[in-house]
C-alpha cells in the first residue's frame, strides 16, 4: 500500500532538489565564487595529453586583469587592429540584439534572442578560426555571423520571415543558416549540433582536408544524450572538433545546477572522456580567443578535440518569451563579478593608448545608424504577418528534393484556399 | 547475373556504390572489421579501408548525428543501426535533424544518407528483436521509407536510395534474408537459390524509389503487402485459390499510389497485410487512401491483416505473427460474396 511505510529500520532516504542561491529580491553574494587572478594559468604546450593538464578544468583562464591590462601566458598578444576589430564586432551583435528585441515588442516578428553579456564567447572564438572552418552554433552564436560578414539586412529579413528571407520564412526567426560563411543551420532542438559538428569533423580528417569544426552549446543542454554521444565520438575518432559550452548560469529559469554544476564544472566533463578541457572567463574576449586559438592548433595538428566551458553570464532574458524577473535575483547581472565583455575590451584599449571614451561613443551611434539602416531596407521585404509572405506553394518545397504526389496534392489544396479567402 | 541471397545482393549493392563515389562511407555498430552481425557489410572494409567502413560506438544519436555532420560535409554515409528495435535514441536526429534539413536551411544542407536497419520478425528475436517500427517514420515530413522483399529489389533499391538526395530509411525484413517465407515457420526454408529473383546482376542498376511491383495479377481482390509478407500473403492466397492480385509496395513513402488505384479500381476489393502493430500501421494510411480514392469502386469493406497490438512476444512468437490462418480468414471474409 502507498501509504504504508517501509517495515525498515533503516534511515530514511531523501531526494536532493538543485536550488539555485539567489531567488527574485534576494540579496547577492557572489563571494563564494572562486575567481582567480588573471595571468595566474600556466598553459600548456598544445602538445600536451588531456591527463597531464586535468587541474585546467577547475581553473579559469583570465588574461584581462583589475587594471585592463593583458598579462600572463594565455595573452594572445593580438595587434589594436584586431582588437579594435573584435571590440567593433561586439559592439555591433549588441546593438543588432537591442534593436531588433524592440522591433519584436512593436509587433514585427514573433520572437527574438539576445545574446547580451556572451558576445565574446562567439565573437573572440570566430575570430580566433579560419573563415573555412565550420561552425556548427546554438541559437544564442550571431556573433560569428557578424565576424564573417553576414549582411545585415539578410539577417533582419530572416527575422522578419519577410518574402527575402533566404529561409522562405521557414524557420524561428534567429535560426539562421549560411553554407557560404560555413555556419550550419540553427537548429531549436538543443545539442543536436553536437554530434553533427563531430560528424563533420571525421568527414574532414578522413578526407586529409586541413579544417577543423566548432560547436556551440549552453550548459543546460550538456545534459542531454546528444553531448554525450558527441564527446564519445570525438574522443574515440579523435575529431579535428572545438566544442563550446557556454556556460551563462540560467537554462530559461533553470539555474546550472540542473545541469549538474553543484558538483562539476562542464569542463571537467572533459576529463572522463579524456578530452583536453580548458575552462574560460567567457567575458574576457582575450582569454576566449586565445583558448580557442589553442584548441585550434591542436585540432589542425591532429591532437583532437578540445572542450571549452566559456563561464559567463545571460545578462538579459532567455528570449523575448521569458520574464527572468521572475526566478532570479535582478543583482545576479549588476554584481557579476567577471564584468561585461564589451566594456573590459573597451577599458583594455583605453589602457593602451589606442581607443578613447568618445570614439566608443561615436561606434555606439554608427553600429546604430548601420542597424537602423538594415530594418528599413528589410521592412521594405516586409514584416511577419503582413502579406508579402512567401508564395504558398513554397510551403511544399524542399521537403523532397523533387515534390511527391501527395505533396502536389497539398500544394494544390493550399492554393484552392488561398483563392477562396482572397479571391483574385 | 549471379545468384545471392539478400545479405548478399545488399553486400553488392554497398559494394558497387563504393566503388563508384568515394564520398559513400559505412558506418555502425560491428560492421567494420567483422562485418555486420548480419554480414551484410563483411569484406567491405578490408577491400575500402578503415576509413570508409567502420565501427561506431553504441549509440544510435551518435551514428545519425555524426552521419547528418558528414552530409554537411558532402559525404554520403550509409549507416547501419543493429536491429530497428534499437533506432529509438536516434530518432531525433532522423527526424528533426536528417529529414528537416532541406526545408528548414531552404536547400542549404541535405542529408543524402541511406539508414539501413533489418526489421521484423520470425526469428525469435523477442520484443527488442523483432520489431516493424515502419509507421513511425512514414508519418515524418522529409523522410523516404524503403523496405525490398527479394534480392533483386534489395539492391537495386538499396542503389537508389543511397543515389537518392534526400534521407531514406531502408528497412530489411531479416526473415527473408536466407529466403522467402511462406509463413509455415514448422516447414524449412526454401533458399533464394532456388527462386529466379536471386538472379541478381553484378554492378550497378537500380529499382526506383516510389514504384510498386505487381508479383501476382488478379482479378479477385487487391492485396497490398510489403517486405516478409508479400511472400506469405501470395503463399496463402495461393493455397486458397482465390485470383488475387497481390502488390509489393517496396516504397511506403512516396507510396505507389497509381499501382494502387488501378488495381482496386479493377478488383474492387483490398486486403492490407502488415507485420507490424495495428493501431496507426501503415495499414490504416492505405486503408484511408484506398476509402478517399476507390470508394465508388469498393464492393466490400477494405480488410486488415497485421500483428496484434502487443509487444512482439518471445515464446509465443507464431501465435503473433499475421500467418496463413489471419490471412486466410480475412481473404476468405473479403471475398466471400463473389464465392456465393
Amino acid at each position: 500500500m502507498a501509504d504504508e511505510k517501509p517495515k525498515s529500520n533503516l534511515p530514511p532516504l531523501s531526494l536532493h532538489v538543485p536550488e539555485p542561491n539567489f531567488r527574485p529580491g534576494d540579496t547577492v553574494d557572489y563571494s563564494g565564487l572562486e575567481i582567480p587572478a588573471a595571468g595566474a594559468q600556466a598553459r600548456p604546450d598544445i602538445n600536451t595529453k588531456p591527463k597531464d593538464m586535468r587541474d585546467m578544468v577547475d581553473d579559469m583562464i583570465r588574461v584581462l586583469d583589475d587594471d585592463h591590462a593583458a598579462v600572463g601566458p594565455w595573452d594572445p598578444k593580438l595587434d589594436d587592429e584586431t582588437l579594435l576589430k573584435m571590440l567593433r564586432t561586439m559592439v555591433q551583435v549588441r546593438t543588432f540584439d537591442d534593436r531588433l528585441h524592440r522591433q519584436q515588442r512593436q509587433g514585427k516578428t514573433s520572437f527574438y534572442m539576445k545574446c547580451t553579456g556572451e558576445e565574446a564567447t562567439s565573437v573572440a572564438a570566430a575570430m580566433a578560426l579560419h573563415a573555412d572552418d565550420m561552425c556548427f552554433p546554438s541559437y544564442r552564436q550571431q556573433g560569428i555571423l557578424f565576424v564573417r560578414g553576414y549582411p545585415l539586412t539578410e539577417m533582419v529579413n530572416q527575422i522578419f520571415s519577410n518574402k527575402a528571407d533566404k529561409l522562405k520564412g521557414r524557420q524561428l526567426p534567429i535560426m539562421y543558416s549560411s553554407r557560404e560563411l560555413n555556419f550550419f543551420t540553427v537548429s531549436g532542438n538543443l545539442t543536436t549540433q553536437y554530434p553533427q559538428a563531430v560528424g563533420w569533423a571525421m568527414a574532414s580528417a578522413s578526407k586529409g582536408d586541413s579544417r577543423i569544426a566548432a560547436v556551440w552549446c549552453g550548459e543546460g543542454s550538456t545534459a542531454e544524450g546528444d553531448f554525450h554521444a558527441a564527446m564519445t565520438f570525438a574522443a574515440v575518432y579523435n575529431a579535428p572538433v572545438i566544442m563550446n559550452i557556454v556556460n551563462n548560469q540560467w537554462a530559461i529559469s533553470s539555474f546550472s545546477g540542473f545541469a549538474g554544476a553543484e558538483r562539476a564544472t562542464f569542463a571537467a566533463r572533459g576529463a572522463g572522456y579524456g578530452i583536453a578541457a580548458l575552462r574560460v572567463d567567457g567575458n574576457d574576449p582575450l582569454a576566449v580567443y586565445a583558448a580557442t586559438r589553442w584548441a585550434a592548433e591542436r585540432a589542425r595538428t591532429n591532437q583532437g578535440p578540445t572542450l571549452i566551458e566559456h563561464f559567463t553570464y545571460r545578462a538579459e532574458a532567455h528570449s523575448t518569451s521569458d520574464d527572468p524577473t521572475a526566478y532570479r535575483s535582478a543583482q545576479e547581472r549588476e554584481e557579476w563579478p567577471l564584468g561585461d565583455p564589451i566594456n573590459r575590451l573597451n577599458k583594455h584599449l583605453i589602457q593602451r593608448g589606442v581607443w578613447s571614451d568618445e570614439q566608443q561613443e561615436a561606434l555606439d551611434a554608427e553600429c546604430l545608424e548601420a542597424v537602423k539602416e538594415a530594418v528599413k531596407e528589410a521592412a521594405k521585404n516586409g514584416i511577419l504577418g503582413h502579406g508579402l509572405h512567401q508564395p504558398f506553394e513554397t510551403m511544399f518545397q524542399d521537403v523532397f528534393e523533387e515534390m511527391p504526389w501527395h505533396l502536389k496534392e497539398q500544394a494544390a489544396q493550399a492554393n484552392k484556399e488561398r483563392e477562396i479567402k482572397w479571391p483574385s | 547475373m549471379a545468384v545471392m541471397n539478400m545479405i548478399e545482393a545488399i553486400n553488392s549493392g554497398l559494394e558497387t556504390m563504393m566503388e563508384r563515389d568515394d564520398n559513400v562511407v559505412i558506418m555502425g555498430e560491428d560492421v567494420g572489421y567483422f562485418g555486420g552481425v548480419f554480414r551484410a557489410t563483411a569484406g567491405l572494409q578490408e577491400k575500402f579501408g578503415k576509413t570508409r567502413c567502420f565501427d561506431t560506438p553504441i549509440s544510435e544519436c551518435g551514428i545519425i548525428g555524426a552521419a547528418v555532420g558528414m552530409c554537411a560535409y558532402g559525404l554520403r554515409p550509409v549507416p547501419e543501426i543493429q536491429f530497428a528495435d534499437y533506432i529509438y535514441p536516434g530518432m531525433d536526429q532522423l527526424i528533426s535533424e536528417a529529414a528537416r534539413l532541406r526545408y528548414r536551411s531552404a536547400g542549404e544542407y541535405t542529408a543524402p544518407m541511406t539508414v539501413r536497419s533489418p526489421v521484423g520478425g520470425g526469428i525469435f528475436g523477442g520484443q527488442t528483436h523483432s520489431q516493424s517500427p515502419e509507421a513511425m517514420f512514414t508519418h515524418v515530413s522529409g523522410l523516404k521509407t524503403v523496405i525490398p522483399s527479394t534480392p533483386y529489389d534489395a539492391k537495386g533499391l538499396l542503389i537508389a536510395s543511397i543515389e537518392d538526395n534526400d534521407p531514406v530509411l531502408f528497412l530489411e525484413p531479416k526473415r527473408i534474408y536466407n529466403g522467402p517465407f511462406t509463413g509455415y515457420y514448422d516447414n524449412p526454408v526454401s533458399p533464394w537459390s532456388k527462386f529466379a529473383e536471386s538472379e541478381v546482376p553484378e554492378g550497378h542498376y537500380t529499382v526506383p524509389l516510389g514504384k510498386a511491383k505487381i508479383v501476382r495479377e488478379g482479378d479477385a481482390v487487391t492485396v497490398l503487402a510489403y517486405g516478409t509478407m508479400v511472400h506469405v500473403a501470395k503463399a496463402v492466397v495461393e493455397e486458397h485459390g482465390i485470383d488475387a492480385e497481390v502488390i509489393d509496395l517496396r516504397t511506403l513513402v512516396p507510396v505507389d499510389i497509381e499501382t494502387i488505384e488501378a488495381s482496386v479500381r479493377k478488383t474492387g476489393r483490398c486486403l492490407i497485410v502488415h507485420e507490424a502493430t495495428r493501431t496507426s500501421g501503415f495499414g490504416a494510411e492505405l486503408s484511408a487512401l484506398v476509402q478517399e480514392r476507390c470508394f465508388y469502386h469498393l464492393e466490400a469493406p477494405i480488410e486488415r491483416v497485421t500483428g496484434f497490438d502487443t509487444p512482439y512476444p518471445h515464446s509465443l512468437e507464431w501465435a503473433y505473427f499475421p500467418g496463413p490462418v489471419r490471412i486466410g480468414e480475412a481473404l476468405e471474409k473479403i471475398v466471400r460474396d463473389l464465392k456465393s
